[in-house]
């Protein structure tokens, strides 16, 4: 028990303002008590992903909990992957790339987060939603 | 005394009328799971008195629930604080989900 920090969430996607409009149904459905980044769009602004920005809203999200990353098409999952490999060593195992759609994955991972769970169980509600 | 070996460890029980505009819609779901994972007791809701019960502590399962304004929310806890959680669930439902 006791306030510990919550687990992070980080949300990756092509477009700024899809990262930017999830981000705010997770502020406005959870809360602030989770660390929460959201990043979208490529270095020049337009659709797509950046490595430099993803490892920055990781920073940004970071707990000692682990964070946990939504991200929406495939380009998104491997920059992602590259994102945390860039990553301190001791941190890496503690970032899981969530196989959840996008925006509920984001509210759910966030809802399971904010009760202070660990980073599996924040992973395992996200990814119940593609159990049908 | 058949089930489980302690004593006073059986199911707390209410019920209160979902009288919200939106009834258990997604943010309420939030914040009931929210709510629910407070306590260290099981934790479920139902749509009727004699279930399908869903885990309250679940939002992927309560979100899925989808009761409406005028529908009756049952509650049942189980554990050391299950009066207290169940308490909690009826007041916040009571309140409107603190959103009216």
């Amino acid at each position: 028990m006791g306030e510990q920090k919550n687990v992070g969430i980080v949300i990756v996607s092509h477009s700024a303002k899809v990262a930017e409009g999830a981000a705010d149904m997770v502020r406005q459905m959870v809360g602030d008590s989770v660390p929460l980044a959201a990043v979208g769009g490529n270095a020049d602004g337009g659709l797509g992903t950046d490595v430099g920005a993803i490892v920055g809203a990781i920073d940004k999200a970071w707990s000692e909990q682990g964070v946990a990353i939504l991200v929406d098409l495939g380009g998104a999952e491997t920059n992602s992957e590259m994102a945390v490999e860039m990553m301190p060593e001791e941190r890496r195992e503690r970032i899981v790339i969530c196989n959840a759609p996008l925006v509920e994955g984001a509210v759910m991972a966030a809802t399971e987060a904010s009760g202070g769970s660990s980073l599996d169980a924040v992973r395992a509600t996200a990814e119940e939603l593609m159990g049908g | 005394m058949a089930d489980g070996g302690e004593i006073g460890m059986q199911d707390v029980k209410a019920h209160a009328l979902l009288t919200n505009e939106v009834g258990l819609h997604a943010r309420p779901s939030v914040k009931l799971t929210q709510l629910a994972k407070r306590f260290e007791s099981t934790v479920e809701i139902a749509i009727a008195a004699d279930g399908p019960w869903t885990d309250a502590k679940s939002p992927v399962k309560i979100m899925r629930v989808k009761a409406a304004k005028g529908e009756t929310l049952f509650m049942r806890a189980n554990g050391p604080d299950a009066e207290e959680a169940v308490r909690a669930l009826v007041e916040l439902v009571n309140r409107k989900f603190d959103e009216e």
